[in-house]
């Protein structure tokens, strides 16, 4: 692996990892909690996420140079919103089932601040393939986060993974789950165990380079 | 002759956590013995299980998170008791299990261990099963079945994560309809049928389903305030409370609110008030306060218990009140001696007057110069460009 392909592995991983946009930035939680009901739910907000993400980020860094300084984040709403729409009737189209779960909140992608901040803050500054690496990282990171909760979510408030029954007839589903506190403890479970890892990571840092 | 010189408490008591819990401990017992007289082995093994789950999740956070305090300390073994004690006896014994760790990790340890917490962690447990499991919590079986000792009631022994065993059957097969089972105030709210006194105090005569026994919890509430274990402010305040808006309202309308002594010896209020909203770490410590903090439990309590789907409401009312508990600390600090109204009579005040704290009021009483508060009427509007 030579250096330049080390280095965009690297910007990939951020979003997923360091720089998780669910559990590091605690970006988007609108989405987060609403949504995350199922498994299915989630990942389906999550590609949509993906899309509108990765276009619109590809598309602001074309026209990074084109976009007066003034008007940039009016510029940028305009794209994310065009992009919206598109999934919008797409998700329409391939499934209504699905469009009904997640409501309002295929629209509301146009004001995720991940997808406003990944512009503002990496694609109106870098040329194409970073920028691509990217927003593909963070839309994985994102798409990763919304699945973590909406299969803790489904699993204990439905006793089903993916719409499959895990526990058979007789499961007691935990009501609170479904409801929007369930989505605030699954949340904080994940957040707490997150917190948990990066300290004992730092310790270990710490202790490394005490020993040398 | 060395002068050592700190600042406030100066007289410290002798009395360790580890003491007081220990007290509340045993003040408990009774109420535990009479409650697993009442219900047989099912309220002893939820007595038990709740408890251990309570201490091992204890146990994990002290050890994980370097907080202080362990299970030596008998806190968790207070909220394992308190937690069993407000559960139905048959209430699934998994569920109690996650009520115990839900109650230790969420209510106590992730706001810092002990001495921390906002909520009552017994509470937070409780609130957290009746969320996810309302219809299980719900369901109560008749006190004083015969052959209690022999056997379990079978929706205690349900299959982790599976649905509770039906007690229907069970309750047909000894001669119970189904009704049988519902407490005093699901009763009133959903059938409009009073209790009668001594069903309520010790359900001894019937098959009520009452919960722990409030004459014995008042004596053993009783046993603490006399030993200054507690502060005798709090329940009074509750109880007269919630004794007073429930009077009114029966004063009222004598068909639709029933009368004051059914509002206080029903459901969890008297276990409440004197176990639950008495946790030291999540009420006021000022006198007012314990007042204004008790009045306010009483008063949520009958208003939750009249208006909303809930039969019962000790446990939101106290949980509401735990949350103003840092506000109602605020409003009613105590005067310090020599700072109240009467004293600043005829006196001319000088300089300006401080916010109650600490570093203000050692100099002001030593005499010291305390910097004057200035406000700059020349002040330019906009600072100079650099």
């Amino acid at each position: 692996m030579n250096q330049t392909s080390a280095q965009t592995w690297d910007e990939f991983m951020e979003g997923i990892w360091r720089q998780n946009p669910l559990f590091v930035m605690v970006l988007g939680l609108c989405p987060a909690l609403a949504v995350t009901v199922s498994a299915v739910n989630a990942l389906s907000m999550g590609l949509a996420t993906t899309f509108v993400l990765t276009c619109s980020c590809v598309l602001v860094s074309l026209l990074r140079k084109l976009i007066p300084k003034e008007v940039r984040i009016a510029t940028y709403i305009v794209i994310i919103a065009t992009f919206v729409t598109v999934v919008d009737y797409l998700i329409q189209a391939i499934s209504l089932a699905l469009y009904d779960a997640l409501g309002a909140f295929i629209q509301l992608i146009v004001v995720n601040c991940i997808i406003l901040g990944r512009a503002e803050a990496h694609a109106s500054k870098n040329p194409l393939l970073p920028t691509l690496i990217n927003a593909l990282g963070m839309s994985a990171g994102f798409t990763l986060g919304l699945l973590a909760l909406g299969s803790v979510r489904e699993i204990l408030g439905a006793g089903a993974f993916f719409g499959v029954a895990l526990f058979g007839p007789d499961f007691q589903p935990w009501v609170v789950m479904v409801l929007p506190p369930g989505g605030f403890f699954v949340l904080g479970a994940w957040l707490l165990i997150f917190a948990a890892i990066a300290r004992r990571k730092q310790k270990k840092l710490a202790e490394i380079t005490q020993n040398a | 002759m060395s002068i050592e010189i700190r600042s406030a408490p100066h007289i410290k008591g002798t009395r360790s956590v580890e003491q007081i819990m220990r007290h509340v401990v045993w003040s408990l017992l009774p109420v535990c013995a009479f409650f697993v007289f009442q219900y047989g082995l099912s309220a002893l093994l939820s007595l038990l299980v709740v408890t251990v789950s309570c201490l091992l999740t204890e146990r994990f956070f002290v050890r994980q998170g370097g907080q202080s305090g362990d299970i030596g300390d008998f806190s968790a073994i207070i909220t394992g008791l308190l937690l069993a004690l407000s559960l139905p006896p048959g209430f699934p014994l998994w569920m109690g299990a996650v009520a115990g760790i839900v109650a230790i990790a969420l209510g106590k340890a992730l706001f810092g261990g002990i001495g921390f917490n906002v909520f009552n962690p017994a509470l937070i447990g409780r609130a957290f099963v009746q969320a996810a499991f309302p219809q299980a919590i719900a369901t109560y079986t008749p006190s004083f079945m015969p052959g209690r000792f022999y056997e379990f009631i079978p929706s205690s022994m349900t299959i982790p994560l599976m649905q509770p065993v039906s007690v229907v059957e069970w309750l047909q097969a000894r001669q119970f309809d189904a009704l049988a089972g519902a407490t005093p105030l699901a009763k009133w709210k959903f059938e409009g049928v009073l209790a009668n006194a001594d069903d309520l105090l010790t359900s001894l005569s019937g098959h009520m389903a009452v919960g722990p026994s409030p004459v014995l919890i008042l004596v053993c509430g009783a046993y603490l305030a006399f030993r200054r274990f507690l502060d005798w402010r709090i329940p009074a305040a509750i109880l007269g409370s919630a004794g007073l808006t429930a009077w009114m309202l029966f004063a009222l309308n004598d068909v639709r609110f029933p009368n004051p002594f059914f509002m206080l010896f029903s459901g969890g209020l008297i276990l409440g008030a004197v176990y639950m909203a008495t946790d030291m770490a999540t009420s006021p410590v000022t006198p007012k306060g314990m007042w204004v903090y008790g009045a306010l439990i009483g008063l949520l309590t009958v208003i939750i218990r009249y208006y909303s789907g809930l039969p019962e409401g000790v446990m939101y009312a106290i949980l509401i009140a735990n949350a103003a508990t840092p506000l109602i600390e605020k409003i009613t600090q105590p005067t310090p001696f020599g700072k109240g109204v009467l004293s600043n009579l005829g006196r001319q005040k000088k300089g300006a007057s401080y916010p109650l704290h600490s570093g203000y009021i050692s100099r002001e009483d030593a005499g010291a110069v305390t910097p004057k508060k200035r406000f700059l009427f020349n002040k330019p509007k906009h600072p100079p460009k650099e």
